[in-house]
């Protein structure tokens, strides 16, 4: 059963549109409808604000603001980042574009929405600092990353072997902007009833939501209910309670009345969190034949005073290759935006980005084919931590890779291959990721009738929890996945790490195993057998009249020995062939393939579409995708996703997803690792390298526009 | 959004009537622009007017030899016509260029042509913005302007015509039928329909209060080859970073240009007559210097002066390529 690609059990629900989510959720009866009004500057305060003329608009409830907004718990920035207090509207104090400052709660939501325009406010504006490049002198190192790991790492010394060559590389590189946008816009419905508060909330974590629920609020977490049934995506951005959350929860208390909030494409622009921009240095040192004497990788990124989110970007070298000589730092530019938060792939895709372009630039200066580079430097210790790499399959990715993509026909200079009106060059990147593991709780119920029950608060936020769930106990208890009911996402349910940092269906599965074997051990020996008898289900109700239940726990990996005794990762490498258009600099991807080692997979088919979405991910990090921050003003210039620009269809040709499935004994009894990023780790460098070796031009500013080629583009016959 | 009312009228007498009998009023055909604006606020009418059952829905041969496209024709139908397809190739290139099939299916022929810009400023409206509110200044100039114009543009607006459709009705002569009010009707040629900005950007096209487009005439088929190239930054669902309408014709073994348009370029569909007949032998070089005498790019968009030499280069090389075929 594990292993098996089966389809979505809740794929019915879900394109019949019977799949209910927040917004959409009738349990509470008829809600009000509230619309967030967002700062309209950058930084300065509110100096009038009038509500009037929205409080008389028809259909409204009430208007919020700093003035009239319930006293709410202070912010804490607690490193469990999750369960932070959020409080709203509670100054007059404006800290970045489209902070809220007024919410408007009506009959319906045009209403709310019309009238949240109608709310007058003045501003004091003050000027602040927007963008990174002109502030970057003012960049703090960092000695700890959000994550928990050391902002510095040093072995050698980096400065001797750079000066000693005799092959170096010091390059620069940015990676802008990102945004998470998942389908589904925050929302969240909100119902206050007998000092009691329920909401649906489309989130990725919720044990930790409703402790920052219930502190913003000054409530018991006992007095919250989280409920997430179904969530359409989240890629970081649904792991902290934002804006919507705490205002529906305030005006359904203040109005006795159930409130419901959706974002607008805009608000998930403003309100929610980005990736930040980020300035890397990256310095590879290397002797003629290509072994690292010394890599160092340098990154400032952007950071807000209020909640800094320093993500792992320069990390990314730490396992990947060795080298005597090592120097990886993170540090800060505090900037007047909206704080920074995970966006798929924190750390390793712009980490990678940069990294794994800047190792191509060293193969093509020693005149080395890029993957026996990789191969060269390649180890089995973890070089910065000194214990195993287990499942240390990054070879086998890239030799798997390289043949099934055909490497070997690459052309072998730069911008020497021309098909047409094309440049074709090909591109390849090896990537990693860091496997997390996080305590997760899982219970487990048989009804005497052999109903089988699966519980826990991990959601599936589109990534097919529902069915691994299903599938791991089905296996473990050695009956069908169709005799599973599973049920997740709900405060009442066993607490879980969440579904984020690739680690729920790992966290999950373990626990759930583990539950799945109490009971089966307490029906044998209830049956008086030495062993679990053959179908668990038919005498469960005799041996059991009351059913039998247990839980099972995945413990954090600060107290797992696998975590200390060992380095764990998970293994890719991507190759891509890309077409530049000769005249325009047009770059269109024309095929790609990724090899992946991520131990044991549980669902073949659902560890594909992860892949395949993270490479894709990848792509549109190399070729489309930033975010724009007007300087002058602070404000995200192209909010929206006509402009906000990511792979169509068209963009996306056949994708090739491989994956060298092994069961990892060192990271858990079930050989299980983490996949849902993996497919965001050095897909978009092979994209960068294969225009490299299309073009001949190296674009280190990301992403690779067509304006960034043209002016490096072979001349034009333009005249007669 | 506003509160508004809405009628349905069923002919094109009415609509236009009903457009000027409620100050505020505006027509809607397939929506895809106006509701997204005024979701946004940017456009607040007090009533909408429906055109959908005006009639106007079909393409009819004219007197002249051409083809009359009424209003209401869906982008999607109009591109797949086979009489478009035939004879007016360059037209149905660029329809399928532009958005997806789900927003052509929708989209009509006064629709498309009628499209406001997607100036990002313009649609933020925390921003100043002379259009959308007169006045107001501009937050492209000196803001983040890469995908504006830079020719025909003023001191009050860079905003370019987002429209690919209206780029090949350009280089095909095209004509816009309207009816007024009162009643009276009258004929525009595209090359007057839309405005260049000046000091009133918010003053789109000639169209009087309550103007109603009933349909677009095409002039008899010009013949030759008629290429669309549309240069954006991913191969689908993307505005024209630059585009060029070509219908060229071989005359004496020699490849001329006999049509020529741009888009991305400008506040409306470039077209600089001097470029076409006048530059003997196609050179791309010539051409581009002609269309692009007076441009005024910014900083972040200047990249778009040689990208318009190289497209139009091309675009050249693929007519010849195709003339010899
Ligand atoms: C994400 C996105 C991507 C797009 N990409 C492209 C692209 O690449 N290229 C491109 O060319 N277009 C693109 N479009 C724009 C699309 O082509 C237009 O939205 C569409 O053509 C508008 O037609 P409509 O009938 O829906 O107009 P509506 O939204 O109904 O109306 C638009 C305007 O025309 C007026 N109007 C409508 N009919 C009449 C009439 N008969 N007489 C007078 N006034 C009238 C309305 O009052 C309104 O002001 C895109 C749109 C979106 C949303
Ligand atoms: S360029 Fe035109 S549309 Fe854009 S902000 Fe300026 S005035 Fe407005």
């Amino acid at each position: 059963m594990i292993g098996a690609g089966i389809n979505r059990i809740d794929g019915p629900l879900k394109v019949t549109g019977r799949a209910v989510y927040s917004y959409e959720r009738q349990d509470a009866g008829q809600p009000f409808y509230g619309f967030i009004r967002g700062a309209a500057i950058g930084k300065g305060k509110i100096a009038a604000i009038d509500t009037a003329e929205a409080e008389s608009a028809p259909g409204v409830r009430l208007v919020l603001t700093h003035r009239n907004a319930p006293k709410q718990g202070a912010f804490v920035n607690k490193p469990t980042i999750f369960d932070r207090p959020h409080p709203q509207l509670t100054t007059d104090r404006i800290e970045y574009f489209g902070e809220p400052v007024a919410f408007v709660v009506a009959d319906t939501f045009e209403q709310a929405r019309a009238a949240a325009a109608l709310v007058n406010l003045t501003y004091g504006r003050e000027d602040g600092a927007f963008d990174l490049a002109n502030h970057a002198d003012q960049a703090e190192p960092q000695a700890t990353l959000s994550i928990g790991l050391p902002g510095e790492t040093r072995f050698g010394d980096l400065e001797a072997a750079m000066s000693a060559g005799p092959v170096t590389i010091d390059q620069t590189y940015t990676t802008p902007y990102h945004f998470s946008q998942p389908m589904e816009p925050h929302a969240c419905l909100a119902d206050w009833r007998d000092d009691h508060l329920t909401v649906y909330l489309a989130t990725q974590t919720v044990a930790q939501n409703r402790i920052a629920l219930a502190e913003t609020l000054g409530l018991a977490a006992d007095q919250v209910t989280v409920d997430a049934a179904f969530v359409g995506g989240g890629f970081g951005s649904k792991l902290y309670l934002h804006a919507e959350a705490v205002l529906a929860a305030l005006a359904a208390r203040k109005l006795a009345n159930p409130v419901k909030v959706a974002l607008t494409r805009r608000q998930v622009f403003t309100l929610t969190g980005h990736r930040p921009e980020m300035i890397h240095r990256v310095r590879l040192a290397a002797t003629l034949d290509g072994q690292l004497t010394g890599l160092g990788h340098d990154v400032n990124l952007q950071a807000a005073v209020a909640e800094p989110w320093i993500e792992q970007a320069a990390t990314v070298a730490r396992s990947l290759y060795a080298a005597p000589n090592r120097l990886t730092r993170h540090s800060i530019t505090n900037l007047d935006l909206k704080a920074a938060e995970a966006v798929r792939g924190p750390g390793e895709l712009p980490g990678l980005l940069a990294f794994e372009t800047a190792m191509d630039e060293l193969a093509y200066a020693l005149d080395i084919d890029p993957v026996e580079l990789r191969l060269k430097n390649d180890t089995a210790i973890d070089p910065e931590l000194g214990v195993p790499l287990n499942g240390r399959r990054l070879a086998d990715c890239l030799r798997e890779g390289a043949k099934r993509f055909g490497w070997d026909r690459r052309p072998k200079t730069p911008g020497s291959r021309r098909e047409g009106d094309h440049l074709v060059g090909y591109g390849m990147a090896a990537g990693i990721r860091m496997h997390f593991q996080g305590p997760t709780g899982a219970i487990v119920r048989i009804e005497p009738d052999g109903r089988v029950i699966v519980r826990s608060d991990t959601p599936d936020i589109g990534t097919g929890t529902y069915t691994i769930a299903a599938q791991i106990a089905a296996e473990s208890l050695g009956i069908g996945v169709d005799q599973v009911t599973v049920q997740l996402a709900h405060s009442d349910f066993p607490p879980s790490a969440g579904a984020g940092g690739s680690w729920g269906a790992s966290n999950l599965s373990i626990a759930l195993d583990r539950a799945c074997q109490q009971i089966r051990n307490r029906i044998a020996e209830a049956a008086g057998l030495g062993a679990t008898p053959n179908d668990i289900l038919a005498d469960v109700g005799r041996w059991f009249p009351e059913g039998v239940e247990a839980t099972g726990q995945t413990i954090g990996q600060a107290d797992d020995p696998n975590f200390k005794n060992y380095s764990q990762n998970t293994y890719g490498a991507a190759f891509a062939e890309v077409a530049v258009d000769i005249a325009t600099g047009e770059v269109r991807l024309r095929r790609m393939t990724g090899v992946f080692a991520a131990g044991r997979i549980v669902n073949a088919k659902t560890a594909r579409s992860q892949l395949m979405g993270g490479m894709i991910w990848g792509v549109s990090s190399a070729l489309h995708e930033a975010a724009h921050v007007d300087p002058r003003y602070g404000n995200w210039v192209n909010g929206d996703l006509a402009e906000y620009l990511m792979p169509v269809h068209a963009d996306i040709p056949a994708i090739e997803t491989v994956l060298l499935d092994d069961y990892d004994e060192h990271a858990n009894h079930l050989g299980i690792k983490g996949v849902g990023e993996l497919g965001v780790c050095g897909t978009g460098a092979a994209v960068s390298n294969a225009v490299f070796n299309a073009t001949g031009i190296r674009v280190r500013d990301f992403p690779i526009t067509l304006s960034k080629l043209l002016s490096g583009l072979p001349p034009m016959r333009t005249a007669a | 959004m506003k509160a508004f009312t809405y009628e349905r009228p069923a002919s094109a007498a009415e609509a236009a009537a009903a457009a000027v009998r409620i100050p505020g009023a505006k027509f809607i055909a397939g929506g895809t622009n106006l509701l997204d604006l005024m979701k946004l606020q940017i456009e607040t009418p007090t009533h909408l007017v429906d055109v959908n059952s005006i009639g106007f829905d079909r393409i009819e041969p004219t007197d002249q030899g051409g083809l009359r496209i009424g209003a209401l024709v869906r982008n999607t139908d109009l591109a797949a016509d086979p009489r478009i397809r035939r004879d007016y190739g360059v037209l149905s290139r660029a329809i399928v260029s532009g958005a997806s099939g789900q927003l052509r299916n929708k989209a009509t022929t006064a629709g498309n042509l009628l499209q406001r810009t997607r100036c990002p400023y313009f649609y933020d409206t925390d921003m100043a913005c002379n259009k959308r509110t007169p006045g107001s200044g501009c937050a492209a100039i000196g803001g983040l302007n890469a995908n504006h114009a830079i020719l025909g543009a003023s001191e009050a607006c860079i905003a370019t015509h987002p429209s690919d459709m209206a780029v090949a009705m350009r280089a095909l002569d095209a004509s816009v039928e309207t009816v007024a009010p009162s009643g009276a009707s009258r004929s525009i040629p595209i090359a007057d329909l839309h405005c260049l900005p000046g000091n009133t950007p918010h003053v789109e096209t000639v169209l009087e209060p309550g103007e109603l487009i009933t349909a677009v005439t095409l002039p008899k088929p010009r013949g030759g080859l008629q290429l669309y190239r549309k240069v954006r930054e991913r191969a689908s669902y993307a505005f024209a970073t630059v585009s060029v309408a070509l219908i060229a014709k071989i005359e004496e073994g020699r490849l001329t240009v006999d049509r020529l348009a741009f888009g991305g370029l400008a506040h409306k569909p470039w077209r600089v007559e001097q470029a076409e007949h006048a530059v003997a032998g196609a050179v791309a070089d010539s051409i581009a210097d002609v269309v692009l005498s007076g441009a005024r790019p910014t900083e972040q968009n200047s990249y778009k002066l040689p990208l318009v030499r190289r497209t139009l280069a091309a675009t050249l090389e693929h007519a010849r390529a195709g003339a010899s075929r």
